[in-house]
């Protein structure tokens, strides 16, 4: 995996994420989670694809259980677009690339 | 994709069949690429353990399973491209996939793109999806530590992820709308034997109930009796079957009422020239053993089909 794409934590949340500028794609993951490794190849490449238009950001939520609580997560892989600090589209489980681009392409606009 | 490249095989999908499909074809020397939206391994990444797979007494863990599957296969030089297939086109000489972002062509395609869970289909379920409704315990299971939860089957998938959910939930309710379950012996075993599991048999669920905080409970219904009752849990991890995945797949290419592909024993699709493997084939036995041989056996008559006909 490269390491190009930044892990957010429980503390680092609300400047990395609600703070920013840019839509931000949280991809909520964790390591038992088969699924989420299927899609990690595909978030890479939204990180490639989109470059300046999207930040896009891991968050583990065995190390960091106070944001997924805070978003009701209870299910993984799950993406959030944040846009203004707020969320602007959610997606449950591994899903094609189609689906993810699609999503971001209604926040972008 | 570039130019006229014109391969001799296009696999369709990264799961054991497929990959199997790669590791023959590439042995063969066949000009061969696999299409794979995501990481490899299929429906083996949702699993923890697998116990029936031959050559692993102990068992073996599903991704490393599926690790080793794809490492074999890229061994002998298997090429494997990240792309999403939206389409078939299987009117010319040549038969084109097409991709989400443009299209490849080739002489051969072996089809493994295999399938996803059912769902329910209840009220309740849509709207609760990722919010204590669930079709991976491996995946979710941690979110439940000492609660209680429900799990709606009755099969061998069923009864696994009970168990595995036995790790973290106080208690795991069995909903199953037959009065035997139909899980393999062994399995089922298990489950009888575990203290955390309850059986609640011949019974439906009519209704996840639950709000912005997620699940609340489930609507039951006795299929004998009728009386419906309601049982309380905060997460429904549903285990009813799969579907194909095959949305993709012209009409030309035969399919049983469910959706899934029609083949003989070669593997040969009612398209000639286009094979199909694994969980995405019409048969009675879906599991990786099975799939791998669908895929070695879908290879080989791939190889045999570019010989006598182009």
């Amino acid at each position: 995996m490269a390491g190009s794409i930044i892990e957010v934590t429980d503390s680092s949340f609300e400047q990395d994420v609600l703070q920013s500028d840019l839509p931000v794609l949280v991809d909520f993951w964790a390591p038992w989670c088969g699924p989420c490794r299927a899609i990690a190849p595909v978030v890479e490449e939204l990180l490639a694809d989109y470059g300046l238009k999207l930040k896009v950001v891991k968050c583990n939520v065995d190390d960091n259980p106070k944001v997924p609580g805070k978003y009701g997560i209870r299910a993984i892989p799950t993406l959030i677009i944040f846009k203004g600090g707020n969320v602007s589209e959610q997606i449950t489980g591994a899903v094609a690339k189609s689906q993810i681009t699609a999503a971001i392409d209604k926040v972008l606009g | 994709m570039a130019g006229n490249k014109i391969y001799d095989v296009i696999i369709i999908g990264g799961g054991p069949a497929g990959l199997t499909a790669g590791l023959y074809a590439s042995r063969a020397r066949l000009d061969v690429v696999l299409f794979e939206q995501m990481g490899f391994g299929g429906q083996l990444l949702t699993y923890e353990k697998v116990e029936n797979y031959p050559g692993f007494p102990e068992g073996v863990g599903a991704f490393g399973l599926a690790e080793l599957m794809s490492a074999q296969a890229l061994r002998f030089g298997l090429q494997v491209k990240n792309a999403d297939v939206v389409g078939l086109d299987l009117s010319g000489k040549t038969k084109k996939v097409i991709l989400a972002n443009g299209v490849a062509e080739t002489r051969t395609i072996i089809i493994a793109s295999g399938a996803c869970p059912n769902r329910l289909g209840v009220k309740g379920e849509m709207e609760l999806t990722g919010r204590g409704v669930s079709y991976c315990a491996v995946c979710d299971a941690p979110f439940f530590r000492g609660q209680e939860v429900a799990v709606v089957g009755g099969g061998d998938a069923a009864i696994e992820e009970a168990l595995y959910l036995t790790k973290f939930a106080s208690r795991v309710y069995l909903v199953h709308r037959r009065e035997r379950l139909r899980a393999t012996p062994v399995i089922q075993e298990k489950a009888f034997q575990n203290e955390k599991i309850s059986f609640i048999l011949c019974n439906v669920v009519d209704e996840i109930k639950g709000g912005p905080e997620g699940v609340a409970g489930v609507a039951l219904r006795d299929v004998r009796s009728s009386e419906v009752s309601d049982l309380p849990v905060s997460g429904v991890f549903v285990f009813v079957g799969i579907k194909p995945n095959s949305e993709f797949i012209p009409e030309e290419i035969a399919r049983d009422p469910a959706g899934f592909i029609r083949t003989d024993q070669e593997m040969a699709t009612a398209v000639g020239g286009v094979f199909a493997a694994g969980d995405v084939r019409a048969k009675e036995l879906r599991q990786i053993v099975t799939a791998v041989g669908d895929g070695a056996t879908a290879a080989f008559n791939a190889g045999r089909y570019i010989e006598n006909n182009l």
